[in-house]
């Protein structure tokens, strides 16, 4: 147990906040006349469902210290992965370069966490399998739209590997006093941007007038993007007396959080709209698949790893 | 016994992506599932997602050139699946392959046929054999379940023994009526189109 006060209260204060909308979701389907359940409500009550299993997971993997939360980000980026995979075009010479993409490069960039070997975890992918995927690829001999397989491969193995990879190497930061409690900062970077995603969605369901990217994405709008990043920055804020920033540097880092966020799930819903799909999967109820939860994630994480890497180690 | 097919049932549903069938969605009689072929997890992917009842009693139609050759694949065809094997090159009136077939069905077993003959080779549909309509025409009140299925091909491809975890998806149509009246090339693409009816635009 690696746990410690300050995580404990973080992780109660997420709890309370669910219990909170478990409440509020019980209120409003009982409200509702018998028989029929508006959409939008049966929607949010298998969002917090699902909520409260994920940060059921979440909580025991931060729990069980490094080794729970590399696993569980090794099994999110596997899972994520197979999403992306399954809805990208490839062809059959491209199975044997799939197959050391899920099965070596995902377990080894994870590895390199693990050992906390800094070096090789921030060239891994870029360079070496970088390059890898096109040889394995060329070896199957097959010339098709062989730029285009290569790159959603690569593309793949970036978003839903080495982004993802970046929230538990946080743990393997070095901050001065902040030694052994880096738990937090994966805790932090999690729940503003989640919580970014929630507020955006709640701002906008109730005062969403202009869209941003009607094509992309019908349900982002300036109302919603506005008012989530601003109240989800204040949480941030709110948050510093559980990390190693000051106030001022605690919001200014959630709001890249959160803008990075929105990018992420802008460009990830990009990708969905051209393959003609809503979701990624539907492993998640009421969510989608993994890759709907994690999109802001993937953009977010490596930015404030090296935000927090550069200047405050 | 029971405990260890479900479990292996449930593996088989998380390593390929798809859920289990809802009991309302397949008959629950004994019945002949059809579907297009293109990966060896074919039968192992349909029989995982098929309601307990029904996978309790489902046997996979298979070649008994291909499922005979080494220990390995004798031993997976005989006790694992308990397929029901025919013959595919030597035909003659001892051989019929229907003959063990309607014997299945008459036991009361379920069969999963794969009416294309082998895998494809590029995950295309090919012309259904006659085999699905000899079958049809033996045991007539049969009902014929059309089931598609996609993506296994990227999963195990033909030729390949290593396999990539993607998401499959399985679908399963309405029974396909059999009528005496009907020829066997107007069967035969009957039925085709039902499978491929089923694959998402």
């Amino acid at each position: 147990m690696t746990v410690d006060r300050v995580t404990l209260s973080l992780v109660g204060g997420i709890v309370a906040l669910l219990a909170l909308s478990s409440l509020i979701t019980a209120i409003l389907l009982a409200r509702q006349p018998a028989g029929t359940v508006n959409p939008v409500i049966a929607n949010l009550d298998a969002r917090v469902r699902a909520w409260w299993v994920m940060v059921a997971i979440f909580s025991a993997a931060l729990f069980t210290g490094s080794l729970g939360s590399i696993l569980l980000f090794a099994l999110t980026s596997f899972f994520a992965l197979r999403e992306f995979v399954t809805l990208t075009p490839t062809r059959a010479a491209d199975h044997r370069a799939l197959f050391w993409a899920f099965f070596i490069v995902v377990p080894l960039q994870y590895l390199l966490v693990a050992q906390h070997w800094y070096g090789l975890f921030s060239i891994f992918i870029p360079v070496y399998v970088f390059l890898f995927i096109p040889v394995r690829c060329a070896l199957g001999g097959d010339t098709q739209h062989f730029l285009e397989r290569t790159a959603k491969i690569q593309w793949a193995l970036m978003v839903c590997v080495y982004c993802v990879s970046h929230v538990p190497a946080l743990l393997i930061l070095d901050i001065p006093g902040f030694t052994g409690a880096n738990a937090r900062l994966v805790l932090f970077l999690v729940l503003i941007a989640q919580l970014s995603d929630v507020l955006q969605y709640v701002w906008g369901k109730l005062f969403g007038r202009h869209q941003i990217a009607p094509v992309l994405s019908p349900s982002k709008t300036w109302e919603g993007f506005i008012g989530g990043i601003l109240s989800a920055s204040a949480v941030g804020a709110a948050l510093w007396w559980a990390t190693p920033f000051n106030p001022w540097q605690a919001a200014a880092l959630s709001c890249v959080i959160t803008v990075m966020g929105f990018f992420g799930g802008l460009v990830m819903s990009a990708i969905k709209r051209d393959r003609g799909v809503k979701d990624y999967g539907n492993l998640i109820a009421g969510h989608g698949g993994v890759m709907d939860r994690i999109d802001s994630i993937c953009f977010a994480a490596p930015v404030f790893f090296h935000l927090v890497r550069y200047y405050f180690t | 016994m029971s405990l260890a097919s479900d479990l292996l049932a449930a593996a088989l549903r998380l390593a390929c992506g798809v859920r289990q069938l809802p009991d309302a969605a397949v008959p629950t009689a004994p019945c002949i599932f059809f579907a297009n072929h293109t990966s060896h997890l074919d039968f192992a992917t349909i029989w995982a997602a098929l309601p307990p009842a029904q996978r309790a009693r489902v046997r996979p139609v298979a070649g008994r050139d291909y499922w005979e050759k080494g220990p390995l694949r004798r031993w997976l065809a005989g006790r694992v699946f308990r397929a029901v094997l025919i013959e595919r090159q030597r035909v003659t009136v001892a051989t019929n392959p229907l003959t063990p077939m309607v014997d299945a069905l008459d036991a009361g077993a379920s069969l999963i046929v794969f009416p294309e003959g082998t895998r494809s080779p590029d995950g295309r549909l090919q012309p259904f054999k006659s085999g699905l309509h000899h079958l049809a025409r033996a045991r007539p009140a049969t009902p014929l379940v059309p089931v598609l299925l996609d993506n296994l091909n990227r999963i195990l491809p033909k030729g390949d023994f290593l396999p990539v975890p993607l998401v499959a998806t399985l679908a399963v149509g309405p029974p396909l009526a059999f009528d005496a009246a009907e020829s066997k090339t107007g069967f035969l693409a009957r039925a085709q189109a039902a499978v491929a009816a089923l694959q998402r635009p």
